[in-house]
């Protein structure tokens, strides 16, 4: 008889939660002003939970940031470099936080950061991850989507290896991010602030029963992994030249089929989906992606399988 | 009521991008002007599309240094300036020389400046004044020819010296404004809304120019009564509640004192203590926390307007 397969984890004693990585993405904002002067709500018993605001100078100005996207900045050769005054002043910050809450990649790294980010898509609420296989971070997605229901999450699985990108949260050995829409930027929805209120309580609860020694068993997570990037039509200058057509505006995670309109030119024109199969759009007429060449992303769904976890002893 | 004569309207501006951020109307102004090279403009009505503000569309802000739509009122306009006037300032005087001055019988006859509000307000027609009969009979016609979006106006009784919106640089002016769409986002439906808003207004206008007459009517008119901001921390400044849930995108649903208007992060609802009800709009526009208004109050009445033709009928 096999003995069963049980990933096992230590402890997770170092969790952190970032608020306004983009400082004008006002949930995580205010959450975690709102923790700082009491965090009652956030602390579990053996765990130390901080709460923290990445970005403080774009949160300040209520941009999303003042030199660079704060949220690209933990490259290996950002984190690496000498520093300097003359550095960008999220590069600086991102150097600043690896110090902090890792170094990336070593043993002293917090164990789980959740980063907290709104978007102007109806994505509702979505839970990311940046690896198949981590096991722990699938079975807390497992978790957290099993206590909200019958009210629901996404789960968005960015390891593509252009795509994927340095995030702040990456300095974390399990790192999550924590995209709730749709919100304009600058704008704090009450029902937006609750539910990611509402996901963290939960997250953390699974932390803390984590650490108890529980163990989780074996099971499966639905999840829309990130396959390409489509931008606007542009011009010769640049400048975009049609729109998200109406019928695909806000339809985040419902099927794109091939032939199903895409864009709508400012005359009026359709511009049809010319993939081969149906796909999983999202991230659909975000705010911040026009300068990043990105009108949504196309995922597909996918099933992983996560191993059961305990804590190691 | 008896038969209005009014002198026609020979020029008229429809200006984009006031705020660099709103995106409806910088893209309209922007395809207007390519369109205008293979197109003429049909006869008597010469129609000038400005970008107001140029820098700020450029770096997709509302502003760079000021609000350029609050520096309007005379006594700015004719302030001294220095090397040290904020860019917006300036910016001011180029557009009340170009479309102005203001005051002036050389002012352009009907100035429309486009604008959206992440607040969920349907199309707004906002103007200073609640007895310009072409203003009036303007709204009444979009009322009458837009089936997809709900046509109001709004009165902002402030005196023309007072007046601080770029608008009020005309003969006859108001502000368009279309919400909801979040701040650096252009919808496809909410252009289209805008787009058509517009090919009316000059509709009526040629039909106003070439001598037809329109029957009187009422018109509901909105008129502002007074700003509320949110709660804020008495050291902080920073908000403690957000627009409570069964506010959020209720603008122009009659607001009753007890009614709720804002939910504490602490969970207490906080109410309207207001005697009398009075009609809730600009409710959560992400623009406006800076400027301590959370959301704005109007009484509504109906304002009889008589049948008008131009004087050259």
């Amino acid at each position: 008889m096999t003995s069963r397969n049980v990933s096992c984890f230590p402890e997770a004693r170092k969790v952190a939660i970032f608020g306004g990585t983009h400082g004008n993405e006002m949930s995580g904002v205010m959450l975690v002003n709102m923790w700082k002067k009491n965090g009652a709500e956030i602390q579990r018993n053996g765990m130390v939970t901080k709460p923290f605001i990445t970005n403080p100078r774009a949160v300040e100005k209520c941009t999303r940031y003042i030199d660079t996207d704060l949220n690209r900045a933990f490259t290996p050769e950002n984190l690496s470099g000498p520093w300097d005054e003359g550095l960008p002043y999220e590069v600086q910050r991102a150097k600043e936080i690896n110090q902090m809450f890792g170094p990336k990649g070593s043993p002293d790294a917090y164990d789980v950061i959740f980063d907290l980010h709104n978007t102007t898509s109806n994505m509702g609420s979505t839970l990311i991850l940046e690896s198949s296989t981590d096991h722990f971070n699938l079975q807390m997605v497992h978790y957290i989507k099993k206590s909200i229901a019958p009210a629901s999450c996404a789960v968005l699985l960015n390891e593509h290896p252009h795509l994927k990108y340095s995030t702040s949260r990456s300095v974390a050995k399990h790192p999550i991010g924590l995209e709730v829409g749709p919100q304009p930027q600058g704008v704090l929805r009450s029902n937006i602030f609750e539910s990611m209120r509402d996901i963290l309580k939960h997250a953390l609860d699974f932390i803390e029963l984590f650490n108890t020694g529980v163990e989780f068993p074996p099971c499966a997570v639905d999840v829309f992994k990130v396959i390409e990037r489509v931008d606007y039509p542009r011009d010769a200058n640049g400048n975009i030249t049609a729109m998200v057509h109406p019928h695909l505006q806000d339809c985040d995670w419902e099927p794109l089929n091939p032939g199903d309109p895409m864009f709508q030119t400012f005359d009026g024109r359709a511009v049809p989906y010319q993939g081969s199969s149906p796909v999983y759009p999202t991230f659909i007429n975000e705010a911040a992606y026009y300068e990043k060449q990105q009108a949504f992303v196309i995922t597909r769904r996918e099933m992983l399988a996560a191993t059961a976890i305990r804590k190691s002893i | 009521m008896e038969l209005v004569s009014l002198p026609t309207l020979r020029r008229v501006a429809v200006c984009g991008g006031t705020h660099g951020n709103e995106l409806s109307g910088i893209y309209l102004v922007r395809e207007w002007q390519k369109r205008k090279k293979r197109e003429e403009g049909a006869g008597p009505v010469s129609v000038v599309m400005v970008m107001s503000n140029p820098r700020a569309v450029q770096q997709g802000l509302r502003y760079t240094e000021t609000d350029l739509n609050r520096c309007f009122t005379q006594a700015s306009l004719s302030a001294p300036v220095s090397d040290r006037t904020p860019y917006e300032m300036l910016r001011s005087r180029e557009l009340n020389a170009l479309l102005g001055p203001k005051g002036s019988p050389k002012a352009v006859d009907l100035l429309c400046d486009l604008h959206n509000s992440t607040a969920n307000m349907g199309l707004c027609i906002i103007s200073y004044s609640d007895c310009d009969w072409i203003c009036l009979h303007i709204c009444k016609h979009l009322q009458r020819e837009m089936a997809t979006i709900p046509v109001r106006y709004i009165h902002f009784d402030v005196p023309p010296n007072e007046a601080y919106s770029l608008e009020s640089v005309g003969k006859h002016g108001f502000a368009m404004e279309i919400g909801p769409q979040p701040h650096g986002v252009v919808r496809a439906d909410i252009y289209a809304a805008m787009q058509e808003g517009v090919q009316l207004m000059l509709d009526w206008i040629r039909l106003f120019n070439s001598g037809a007459k329109f029957e009187g009517g009422s018109v509901d008119v909105y008129t502002m009564v007074r700003n509320i901001d949110y709660p804020r921390d008495p050291h902080t400044r920073s908000i403690t509640a957000a627009i409570h849930p069964e506010l959020q995108d209720r603008d122009f649903c009659l607001l009753h004192p007890g009614d709720p208007l804002f939910l504490s992060f602490s969970g207490e609802t906080l109410r309207y203590k207001g005697t009398e009800p009075l009609y809730p709009f600009f409710i959560n526009e992400g623009a406006y926390y800076e400027k301590g208004i959370a959301l704005s109050l109007a009484r509504r009445r109906k304002v009889e307007i008589p049948p008008i033709h131009s004087e050259r009928a």
